[in-house]
């Protein structure tokens, strides 16, 4: 498994565009806000959490397609499939790799961007919180839509349509984490939302993403 | 009755492919006059004692009558959900074919009923709050349902073999399922709500008076017998569609 998890990483660290796209991404997410809603600095702050966490969340699903489309294309995927390793497992280091990759460097720039979009002094803390707990669940559930959508041509914008409506929950409650500790209230019940969710989409989901992939694979 | 010998039937398609779906095909027959013309005279009774033999509200003036549209389709929006949630377990467990064709004959329908209540709620609520639309639990709990409609139908047309998309598009209606009273509760977290409670439930203190109730109790039971016939006759031309499918293939292979 660890191995697996070394593979992927190296694969997206040299394969080049892969790695440091989400994030330049998710700036150029942030550059354009201001340009559509005017750079009124109150107005900013104030859909500053919502803005970070949408643009997180995006850039988030820009690199889902590549969790198991290159695998399947070279056909490592039927040699994993076949392999001692679980296709759960599979499954979970796959999103773990994602989430190393693209969810880790979101949160890190997160706080630089919060200065970007003028985020209350305040809703630091709360925000990389909320990014911290919910971008895991964000990865795993965008692995079980890349699983649905391996075998098809053109699945990228399926893929979106299949795993946004999943990601509301998620967004919800991250969203309402930051949004509330930018206006310096009580977070702990959409935290703990937010962390349940979580641990349910990660406990569950590998299997669900698995018995996708041994449908496609058949 | 049986034009073809027991014994040429390949093994496989034997007893879920072709005989089930006959005999489903020749009960649903046997029923569709049935349901339909049920549905058609409780539509009928429903819709026309509910617009023009009810009084007004006397707050609501006439505008309460979209209740004979509004009420129903939203409950069947959410039960053709449930039903294909139902059909889709019995697809992962007992390789039914004809459960995984109605679950998709259902999808398009489910669709329908969401936009239905969605529009109707809109009419509704632009001469009584004010505004087409509101960021409302509910309502944006049914945008969120007819996006997962959307996907699910998305996702049944884009893969080409039917099991595969028949395996996929369950493990979707299921995860969906979850991700989708997840939903329900997440938003009403989220935005407290304009929308009234419920219109119909077990405790008499919440329901609407007695001369609303009764031709909408009618209305719902046409849509009920509709959703039935309807998802009967979608799945009876799937499977005919399916069955000329493996006709021709056939014919090609000799």
């Amino acid at each position: 498994m660890i191995a697996l998890l070394i593979r992927d990483l190296k694969l997206a660290l040299r394969a080049g565009g892969g790695f440091g796209l989400a994030l330049a991404f998710f700036l150029i997410v942030v550059t354009l806000v201001p340009f559509g809603v005017g750079p009124d600095p109150e107005l900013l702050s104030k859909i500053a959490p919502g803005i970070l966490w949408l643009g997180a969340l995006l850039a988030c699903l820009l690199s889902l397609d590549r969790i198991f489309a290159l695998d399947w294309e070279d056909g490592s995927l039927d040699l994993l499939a076949t392999s001692p390793l679980p296709l759960e497992g599979v499954a979970a280091i796959k999103s773990f790799g994602h989430w190393l990759t693209t969810g880790l460097p979101l949160i890190l720039a997160a706080p630089l961007f919060g200065v970007l979009m003028n985020l209350p002094a305040t809703g630091f803390i709360p925000l990389i919180l909320s990014l911290t707990l919910g971008t895991p669940a964000l990865s795993v559930i965008g692995t079980f839509g890349a699983a649905l959508t391996v075998g098809l041509k053109r699945g990228g914008l399926l893929l979106s349509l299949l795993v946004l409506p999943l990601y509301v929950p998620t967004l919800i409650f991250g969203a309402q984490v930051a949004q509330r500790g930018a206006e310096g209230l009580s977070i702990t019940s959409p935290l703990l939302m937010l962390a349940g969710i979580t641990c349910g989409t990660i406990a569950l989901l590998p299997f669900a993403a698995a018995a996708v992939l041994k449908a496609n694979l058949r | 009755m049986n034009q073809r010998p027991e014994q040429k039937r390949p093994a496989v398609n034997s007893v879920w492919e072709y005989a089930n779906p006959r005999r489903f095909i020749a009960t649903s027959d046997r029923l569709m006059p049935w349901i339909w013309g049920g549905a058609i005279a409780c539509l009928v009774i429903g819709l026309i004692w509910g617009f023009f033999f009810t009084p007004d509200d006397y707050r609501q003036g006439s505008t309460v009558k979209i209740i004979y549209l509004h009420v129903p389709s939203a409950l069947m929006a959410i039960n053709a959900w449930f039903m294909m949630l139902v059909t889709s377990l019995i697809w992962i467990i007992r390789r039914h074919h004809v459960s995984a064709l109605a679950a998709r004959a259902a999808a398009p329908v489910g669709l329908v009923m969401t936009l239905i209540a969605l529009l109707t709620g809109a009419i509704w609520g632009q001469p009584m709050w004010g505004t087409w639309w509101a960021w409302d639990p509910r309502l944006t709990s049914f945008l969120i349902l007819f996006l997962f409609y959307l996907g699910y139908i998305a996702l049944w047309s884009a893969i080409e073999n039917d099991d595969t998309a028949a395996d996929l598009t369950s493990i979707l209606c299921l995860v969906g399922s979850v991700f989708a009273i997840l939903s329900r509760y997440a938003v009403n977290f989220w935005n407290q709500g304009l929308h009234q409670g419920a219109s119909l439930s077990l405790d008499k203190e919440e329901n609407v008076a007695d001369v609303f109730y009764h031709p909408l109790l009618f209305s719902i039971a046409g849509f009920v017998l509709l959703f039935l016939g309807l998802v009967l006759l979608r799945t009876q031309t799937e499977i005919r569609a399916r069955r000329m499918r493996a006709l021709l293939a056939r014919e090609r292979l000799q």
